[in-house]
């Protein structure tokens, strides 16, 4: 039973993944500040970097969420 | 094609049977000059020796030269380099107890080559949805990757066989993904760290006759992760190093803070049969082992299949994940 629900959040943890992932290409990868007026890339980079780190730490939240709800039962004894 | 073949047949050969070969001598060295530990689960507490990152990193070098000899390029140069800081790295921390950030630091060093040669592509390549370019990002993800992978096949070097059996796995899978996508350089550089592991694995399965050391783990960790960086398939590395990834998250999410191995409680107990149980005491962090034996005290044989059924799942994770990269919503 438990070994199952290793595999459960194993499969979890994959498709946090690919769904991270296709955060990361969809939102942060096109993303474009300042335009003609030649915003520092740096500083692009930098927001860039901000967003990747907030998708990250969500990632780590859900996956504790998801911790939480799988192995309740064992987490407590 | 067939250059390809020959050489991939010859570079396993070398990895293979150079560990193979060199591991029983330094087993007797190791124990002639009395650097063994206890073994605290095996009935009477056998003496084995440790470090074996010896002749891992003799294996991994000798067979990545030899790969390096028919394609000469910078990647499996940044291998080398990156596995032979690793060692050094492993072997300090193996002669000398460190502290928690020590491998961490020190690790994110041995990445330095592989930005110094310029043996990475800037960006992030994911199934479903394409390839992200991140020139800033990406060379932090390049510092923090080595330490991530050395820590990660690390923590999960708790039981015999268990971190070079899981190598083995996980290399073999990513190998696969590798020829998946026809990168077949850095497919026969995955081999070769999956037939190093797997050599070693003959003496470190239960009961093992060597443990790996800090120097093993961390050569087998840092070299993996440099293949995924230099192979460009990190995504995929990641999945099929999930089961060891779940362990060190489950750990720093109960323990909430890096902390050196040898200072943490035992998550598990040993019962008067010799099986592994799971311990009641808060304090301690909860762990894959921890999970695995909640139901019911289990062999450290039986846990270590567990392990590798979970390796072999998230190995075909890794080469589904290979097949999706094609793919585009």
């Amino acid at each position: 039973m438990i070994a199952g629900l290793v595999y459960v959040f194993v499969f979890a943890m994959w498709l946090l993944i690919l769904v991270g992932g296709g955060l990361m290409v969809v939102m942060v990868g096109p993303l474009s500040f300042g335009g003609s007026d030649g915003f520092d890339p740096i500083l692009n980079s930098g927001i860039k970097i901000a967003i990747a780190l907030l998708i990250i730490a969500a990632w780590i939240f859900i996956l504790s969420k998801v911790k939480n709800w799988i192995f309740q039962k064992q987490l407590k004894s | 094609m067939e250059d390809q073949i020959i050489t991939a047949v010859l570079v396993s050969i070398v990895a293979f049977f150079s560990v193979f070969v060199i591991t029983p001598f330094l087993i007797k060295y190791l124990e002639k000059r009395n650097l063994v530990v206890k073994d605290y689960n095996r009935k009477g507490g056998a003496m084995v020796a440790r470090p074996g990152g010896i002749s891992i990193i003799i294996g991994v070098i000798a067979s990545e030269l030899i790969l390096y000899a028919f394609f000469p390029s910078i990647h499996i140069l940044a291998i080398v380099i990156t596995s032979s800081l690793a060692f050094c790295v492993g072997i300090v921390d193996d002669r000398k107890v460190m502290g928690g950030w020590f491998k961490p630091v020190a690790l994110a060093f041995c990445a330095i080559p592989i930005l110094l040669l310029g043996a990475y592509d800037p960006g992030l390549a994911f199934p479903l949805f394409g390839f992200v370019k991140i020139p800033v990002l990406y060379i932090g993800l390049v510092i923090f990757m080595i330490p991530i992978t050395g820590n990660t096949i690390n923590s999960i070097d708790v039981l015999n066989g268990i971190a070079s059996g899981f190598t083995s796995i996980a290399s073999f899978a990513l190998s696969a993904a590798l020829f998946v996508m026809q990168n077949y350089e850095i497919a026969i550089a995955s081999l070769a760290l999956g037939f190093v592991s797997l050599a070693f694995y003959r003496y470190h399965k239960f009961p093992s006759r060597i443990f790996p050391g800090d120097s093993g783990a961390l050569v087998f960790g840092a070299t993996y992760g440099a293949i995924a960086i230099v192979g460009h398939v990190e995504v995929i590395a990641a999945v099929a190093l999930l089961p060891a990834i779940m362990n060190s998250f489950l750990f720093l999410s109960s323990m909430k803070k890096i902390v050196e191995h040898r200072q943490i409680k035992n998550p598990t107990f040993l019962s008067d049969d010799y099986k592994l149980g799971a311990t009641h005491d808060k304090d301690a962090p909860t762990t894959i082992v921890r999970l695995i034996v909640a139901a019911k005290p289990l062999t450290e044989k039986e846990i270590g299949f567990v392990i590798f059924k979970l390796a072999i799942f998230s190995g075909i994770l890794a080469v589904i994940t290979a097949f999706l990269m094609d793919v585009r919503i």
